[in-house]
């Protein structure tokens, strides 16, 4: 008989991505509800940093899969470290983030299980031992509730939507030597992009412009900076060539769940809104009455962006100080 | 070069999606089907590779008899040949069971090189692509925005969170598409025409020796309890003002004191 809940962290560089946190916290939440233990895992190369960081957020037993091969995530190596280590301790729930890392790391790890997995999910609820997963599809325009059958079954939950709470726990620490098997895949460069600190899908802030900036994102920046946010943009942007594709919001884009979105100078397409309807409290600023992106929105101002960005921005500072 | 691509056939974006009256499916009349949109990249990768390099580009799908037109669209845009598989028994399955049929399609073509989108904009899945290359045996790289094919592997740009990162792979393998990969061509008249002679071949699950309790609904472990609409926000708040500055002032005081976001 299977049990307990897995969550696995994600880290780049050394250094965990918010999810983590937001995985471990969920893992606790189902573990307490299931009445289980909880294993949060850690993976990379020279993890012992982060080993004790993840402590804060309540895992019984923190596992350590360390490894010079496991430095850059690779989808084969991390699924053969992971399916190996799995097989002994033989889960009930496995939790992971929906992120690029963990989205290719889950699925390819359900084909390896045999495991049902249940991808972006954005609630997870418990009733008498079953669990229920809130999974947004067609773009956000149906939710499904779903469960999975067999064990382990699968959770990806969205990033920035599962909530962080701390309960430090004097967690067991245990370094299994990992099971690296056949590594076929080879990272041969890496290059992150300058500018902007915080990322789109970890963001509490988003400012988003749309083909209403003409291309000019300065006051777009000016705000999301002021808020300690991130720059988005709608498709019509990124195919004017204003900004890159990592910007984009949307269907063929990012989805992304802010705690505020503020969409300026977008109309408010279906498939824009299928990026960030799940955002918490969406600002809308355009300067026609009826675009479609009010009837979304929770606040709304009818106006020029270049007219209104600038002051929200002067009032946001003064507010800050 | 022989590449397989797969291609499933999506409600429009534009569609207004409904649930069925059994609580657990969509209504299917009145829409209006297309390609996935990242699949479109993914005929469109294959050709250009077939371009350079020679080879054939097949299309695969697992899906209704109206799937078909999305197979002769990629074969209006210059694919080689299409193969669907129709079957009762195929429908109604989660990512890992449909997979489980594309692989079996697959196994009985030649290939170097698979391509698949990143996610079908139906159930946003995003797990099909893996999941074939995991039961092929073969590597995967998702996320694919710059693809280059060098003596006996495949050299991936793949998208992450701010950023990118380069894989290579040895072929066979697999890689799904990331928007920035390519600017996908239309169907030419010529081509439509020309589409209409090309094979498409229609195979069922028992013809690729599969286990009919191993994928459609049968096989599913994913099982949809319920379909519902999204909760609705509260109708919006206009914020007035006589000046920018004054709309300026009123929204951050709004967003400061009543959301507490600011
Ligand atoms: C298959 C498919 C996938 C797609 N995927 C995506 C996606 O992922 N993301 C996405 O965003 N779109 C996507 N689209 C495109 C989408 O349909 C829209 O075309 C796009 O979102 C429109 O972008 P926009 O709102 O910036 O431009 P527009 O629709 O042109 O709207 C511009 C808005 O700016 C306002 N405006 C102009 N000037 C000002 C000003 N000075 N001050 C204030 N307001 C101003 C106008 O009133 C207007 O409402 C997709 C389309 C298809 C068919
Ligand atoms: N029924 C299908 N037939 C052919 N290809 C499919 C099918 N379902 C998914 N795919 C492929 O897998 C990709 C990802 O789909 P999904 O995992 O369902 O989001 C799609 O973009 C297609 O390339």
């Amino acid at each position: 008989m299977s049990q307990g809940v897995v969550a696995i962290t994600e880290q780049r560089d050394g250094r965990f991505r918010k999810v983590s946190y937001e995985v471990v916290s969920e893992g606790r939440r189902l573990a307490d509800g299931l009445g289980c233990q909880l294993t949060a895992v850690v993976m990379g190369s020279g993890m012992d940093a982060l080993a004790a960081e993840v402590k804060s957020y309540g895992a019984d037993t923190v596992v350590v899969l360390d490894a010079p091969e496991l430095a850059d995530y690779r989808t084969d190596a991390y699924t053969n470290v992971l399916a190996g280590w799995l097989s002994g301790a033989a889960p009930a729930v496995i939790l992971t983030g929906a992120t690029a890392q963990g989205k290719d790391l889950a699925a390819r790890l359900a084909a390896r299980l045999d495991a049902g997995l249940a991808m972006d999910c954005t609630a997870v609820s418990l009733q008498g031992g079953v669990l229920t997963c809130t999974r947004p599809m067609f773009g956000g325009k149906i939710f499904a509730d779903v469960q999975i059958q067999g064990s382990p079954q699968i959770i990806a939950v969205r990033p920035n939507v599962m909530r962080i709470a701390e309960s430090p726990k004097e967690s067991a620490v245990e370094k299994p030597a990992p099971q690296l098997g056949e590594i076929r895949t080879a990272v041969v460069a890496k290059t992150m992009d300058a500018g902007s600190k915080v990322e789109l899908t970890e963001a509490d802030v988003i400012v988003s412009g749309g083909r209403g900036t003409g291309g000019n994102f300065v006051p777009i920046e000016e705000l999301a900076a002021a808020l300690n946010g991130a720059v988005g943009a709608s498709r019509s942007a990124v195919d004017e060539g204003w900004r890159k594709h990592g910007d984009q919001v949307g269907q063929t884009g990012k989805v992304v769940s802010p705690a505020l979105y503020v969409a300026c100078g977008i109309s408010g397409a279906i498939q824009h809104l299928a990026g960030m309807s799940t955002s918490k409290v969406i600002v809308a600023i355009n300067k026609d009455a009826e675009a479609p992106i009010f009837s979304k929105a929770d606040y709304g101002a009818c106006g020029d962006i270049f007219q209104i960005l600038p002051a929200v921005t002067e009032a946001v500072k003064k507010l800050k100080g | 070069m022989d590449i397989v691509v797969l291609v499933k056939q999506v409600p429009d974006t534009e569609s207004l999606v409904q649930i069925a009256g059994d609580g657990v499916s969509i209504k299917k009349d009145d829409i209006k089907w297309i390609m996935n949109p990242y699949d479109e990249l993914a005929v469109e990768e294959a050709l250009r590779i077939k371009e350079a390099k020679g080879g054939t580009v097949t299309v695969l799908s697992v899906g209704a008899q109206k799937a078909q037109e999305t197979i002769r669209t990629a074969l209006a845009m210059g694919a080689d040949k299409g193969l669907l598989v129709n079957d009762p028994a195929a429908e109604g399955g989660d990512a890992l069971a449909t997979a489980r049929i594309l692989a079996a399609a697959v196994k009985n073509l030649p290939f170097d090189l698979i391509i698949a989108g990143q996610r079908a904009v139906d159930e946003d899945n995003y797990q099909v692509g893996a999941a074939v290359a995991e039961f092929l045996g073969i590597p995967h790289v998702s996320l694919v925005s710059k693809a280059e094919l060098l003596e006996g592997r495949i050299r991936c740009q793949r998208a992450v969170e701010g950023g990118s990162v380069t894989v290579e792979a040895p072929l066979p393998a697999l890689f799904t598409t990331q928007r920035g990969l390519n600017e996908p061509r239309y169907a030419s008249l010529p081509g439509i025409m020309k589409a209409k002679k090309k094979p498409l071949e229609v195979k069922t699950v028992a013809a690729l020796g599969l286990d009919p309790a191993r994928v459609g609904a049968a096989g599913r472990k994913v099982v949809v309890k319920a379909l519902r609409l999204p909760p609705e926000r509260k109708a919006v708040r206009m914020i007035a003002g006589e000046t920018p500055a004054a709309i300026a002032a009123e929204l951050v005081r709004v967003l400061h004191e009543e959301a507490r976001l600011i």
